[in-house]
């Protein structure tokens, strides 16, 4: 009685260059046959007892684009880290062009022609992108005066020459992610990059954000410039990448074109075990309605109206997902309905409660699980242990607590279980939770707010930044809850993840909901046209 | 220029009313305004100096609450140094020279050593406290005084010629120029776009190829000689004397300035003066009697007026993002 998804890894519609399948280019490409640019061998650093990488070599040629693929934690970022001499390795070497010599901070990395586009924005919020673009190598007038007329009108150009429009005037704070990562790209190529490094630069994009990244890597690498792309997204590598190396546990554990492999065999290099990439589920058998939401009206931070006259309902049994560009209200929505926001209008009620005007604690204790978007915010203590954060939500009750007084035996126990149960791989239940990677933080969260049994469980961006393998694991818990009889609610801004878990779509534009289907109908485009306000 | 005016506009029209306020207030009460703008601007000019520490500490990303400490250890030695070679040159380089020695403490210990900067600044401050009274002499006396400085035709301009360009020592037209100085530094040149983005967003400056710890040793090292001209400032020409603990509070009260003045430069001054003339009206007050009103209570009220201010300002004024966090490498 199984019924498999949509295959969830299609070739990326980047743009109409983009459309066409990534195995169709490879070879064209002059990538493989120009002169090697970077070129590491043996490459080792260890923190402490960790061996971070391990005996790592590489190349990269001149025009190529190069993947580098693995799991949380399997040392992509110290590598690249260690090419931009942020990072000092304790053994090997790394040559630019034949050179040797030592990188021994970012200044010599970007005098050798090495750019960086970080995880987390290498920029000052406050200053303008003019400002940022000329820090580090300002043009004067002379007497150490800035000349911000050629900031602006390298800026310009710059963003002219390479097809990423950006203000040269605006302010970093006020631009949304993607502009951002416009910016980064061009302060690297402004320092004549032949080398952009881009670490998981696809991690804080929007679909529609990421397909125009890819675009703009395809159309720099055909200008010859080589690009280093670290990512743990299969889909992305086919769609640009011309070889991928695949690290695990610090070392490269494989080399392939990637003309010659496809998803399921990355995955199983990079995790090494097999991979379900698709979840398998049953046909929903949706009960009663738990989740009803009437003509919600939220505000922002900012006390602009984000939530606006949402309704919505989720029944128990089913994965309702909710689909849209980030920014249209999601966040302030899932916070409302977790009572960590102020309702201005509309009412949420669950089964016969009403928790428009809820707390936190009182919609955990009517039955709500709540995986919050930003985990380290909102989701850990990350000075506590495991063992601690698997029941800030419970402590206080029994048997976790008895009198008042605290039952550290019980709280051990129950976090061995949940160890156990959600495979969260730490050196011991007393470890912090801020020291664990990224999937295994997140596995903690999902513990906690599954093992109570919710009735409602809310994910947002359940799986952002977590490894392929736990991303397997959470979703088949997600789907093990609707089975129990949970109603779901997930809000995603990967598309794939929405296609291939929800029973239910509702896609949101605006901060209301603009289109319900059912999962079965679901066509990809007509979702992404939706998403975009197109309705 | 049209642009800025509107970008500015609450600041535009604020200065115009103050101004015109303060012109109406002058001709209208000739016989108490002057000597109170004046003694505003006395009691403003070591605050405008100690300000610019803290804005030029706090914009690279160290908090200084040393500048107490600073000034009263410049103050104390400038007067000795003076008193002792009998040189008023001397005593006003080593004035100087001491700030920045305590600059360069404060900047070895929370940059170098990464100490806490809260506690750095308090031990500068105990650390003054204790050498101060310890060494202190009395009886010793100033060989001279610094001399007053008038500023050929800014001097003739009616009020604001009077009170802050002519009839008080260059010490105070450095203050001046020091804010006009630091505010076009830290705006429009590439050491201020460079300290900025160090006391913003240190990994931004870190990959883009500037050496953070350096220049945050070299500008709470170099901001000191502001706080050495300040305590100079206090025992040299304020007062002929040294007396214990004789900073009172004002490397504190610099610092609620430079938060009333939005880590700005001019704001800063503006609200010293400000803070000065609050100061004023209060003796005032308790010169003229006329209230009910104990002296006590009305020389409370320059305090009460940075609360209201400070309130007023909380929320919408931003400290530099990086501000009180040392930076750490990430090999480190």
């Amino acid at each position: 009685m199984s019924e498999s998804t949509p295959e969830p890894l299609p070739p990326v519609a980047a743009n109409d260059t983009a459309a066409q399948p990534a195995a169709g280019r490879s070879g064209l490409d002059g990538g493989t046959a120009g002169e090697v640019l970077l070129s590491i061998q043996g490459l080792s650093k260890s923190f402490g007892s960790v061996r971070a990488n391990r005996d790592i070599s590489l190349e990269v040629r001149r025009g190529e684009i190069v993947a580098l693929l693995g799991e949380n934690g399997a040392g992509k970022s110290t590598l690249v880290n260690q090419i931009f001499g942020l990072i000092t390795p304790d053994s090997g070497t790394v040559s630019i062009q034949g050179d040797a010599a030592k990188i021994r901070d970012p200044k010599d990395a970007i005098a050798r022609g090495i750019g960086m586009v970080h995880q987390h924005f290498q920029l000052v919020p406050v200053m303008t992108v003019a400002e940022n673009m000329m820090l580090g190598h300002e043009t004067t007038r002379g007497g150490g005066f800035l000349d911000l007329e050629a900031a602006r009108s390298m800026v310009r150009e710059l963003s002219a020459k390479h097809g990423l429009a950006v203000d040269p005037d605006a302010e970093v704070d006020d631009l949304p992610v993607g502009s951002q990562q416009r910016v980064e790209i061009l302060k690297a190529l402004s320092r004549k990059a032949d080398l952009l490094i881009l670490d998981e630069p696809t991690a804080v994009l929007t679909p529609q954000e990421t397909d125009e990244l890819l675009g703009v890597m395809k159309d720099l690498a055909r200008s010859g410039t080589s690009i280093v792309f670290i990512t743990h997204k299969l889909r992305e590598v086919l769609a640009v990448a011309d070889r991928v190396y695949v690290l695990r546990q610090g070392a490269v554990v494989g080399e392939v074109a990637t003309a010659a492999t496809d998803a399921r065999r990355l995955a199983t290099m990079m995790v090494g075990r097999e991979v379900v990439l698709s979840i398998e589920k049953a046909p929903a058998t949706p009960g009663e309605a738990v989740l009803e939401i009437e003509d919600l009206r939220v505000q922002d931070d900012r006390e602009l109206v984000a939530v606006n006259g949402f309704s919505l309902t989720v029944r128990a049994g089913e994965i309702v997902g909710v689909a849209g560009v980030e920014g249209n209200g999601q966040r302030e929505l899932v916070e409302a309905l977790a009572g960590m926001r102020k309702v201005v209008s509309g009412r949420v009620t669950l089964g016969e409660l009403d928790l428009t005007r809820a707390n936190p604690h009182r919609t955990h204790h009517a039955g709500v699980g709540h995986i919050p978007e930003d985990r380290e915010k909102h989701g850990l203590v990350g000075t506590y242990s495991i063992a601690d954060n698997l029941v800030l939500n419970e402590f206080d009750q029994e048997p976790f607590a008895r009198r008042g007084v605290r039952q550290f035996a019980a709280v051990r126990e129950n976090a061995e279980t949940l160890r156990e149960e959600f495979d969260i791989r730490s050196s011991g239940v007393m470890q912090t939770a801020g020291s664990l990677s990224g999937g295994n933080k997140q596995k903690v969260v999902v513990a906690r707010e599954m093992s109570f049994r919710p009735r409602l469980l809310m994910a947002a961006q359940p799986t952002r930044g977590v490894d392929v393998g736990s991303i397997e694991f959470i979703h088949r818990r997600i789907v093990e809850a609707r089975d129990a009889g949970a109603a779901v609610l997930l809000v995603s801004a990967e598309l794939d993840e929405i296609l291939s878990l929800s029973d239910r779509i509702a896609v949101v534009h605006g901060g209301a909901v603009v289109a319900e289907m059912d999962a079965q109908d679901a066509d990809r485009t007509e979702i992404g046209r939706l998403m975009a306000g197109d309705h | 220029m049209g642009t800025w005016v509107q970008k500015n506009r609450t600041t535009v029209v604020l200065a115009v009313v103050v101004v015109v306020a303060a012109y109406v207030f002058y001709y209208a009460k000739n016989d108490i305004a002057p000597s109170m703008f004046g003694a505003a601007w006395d009691y403003a000019i070591p605050l405008v100096l100690a300000a610019l520490v803290g804005v030029i500490g706090e914009r690279s990303g160290v908090v200084n609450i040393g500048i107490e400490g600073q000034m009263l250890l410049a103050a104390f030695a400038g007067f000795f140094s003076a008193a002792a070679t009998g040189s008023m040159v001397v005593g006003i380089l080593a004035g100087i020279g001491t700030g920045l020695l305590a600059g360069g403490f404060l900047a070895w210990t929370t940059v170098r050593w990464r100490m806490d900067q809260i506690i750095a600044g308090v031990v500068l401050n105990i650390i003054a406290t204790g050498i101060t009274s310890f060494y202190l002499k009395s009886g010793e006396i100033l060989p001279g005084v610094i001399p007053n400085l008038r500023v050929p035709l800014l001097a003739d301009i009616p009020l604001l010629g009077e009170v802050f360009f002519s009839g008080r020592s260059w010490i105070a037209s450095v203050a001046i120029v020091a804010a006009i100085g630091v505010h076009l530094m830290l705006f429009h040149t590439r050491w201020g776009l460079r300290t900025r983005a160090v006391g913003e967003y240190p990994s931004a400056a870190d990959t883009a190829g500037i050496n953070v710890e350096r220049l945050r040793m070299i500008n709470v090292t170099v901001a000191g000689s502001l706080a050495g001209l300040a305590g100079v400032y206090l025992s040299m020409d304020a007062s002929s004397s040294f007396e214990r603990d004789m900073t009172a509070g004002r490397g504190f009260l610099a610092l609620a300035i430079m938060i009333m003045g939005a880590w700005r430069p001019l704001r800063a001054m503006a609200m010293a003066v400000f803070f000065g003339f609050v100061n004023a009206v209060a003796s005032q007050l308790q010169q003229t009697g006329g209230f009910s009103v104990p002296p006590q209570l009305t020389g409370t009220l320059p305090y009460v007026a940075v609360l209201v201010v400070l309130a007023v300002a909380a929320g919408r004024v931003r400290p530099p993002g990086a501000v009180g966090q040392p930076y750490v490498k990430k090999d480190q």
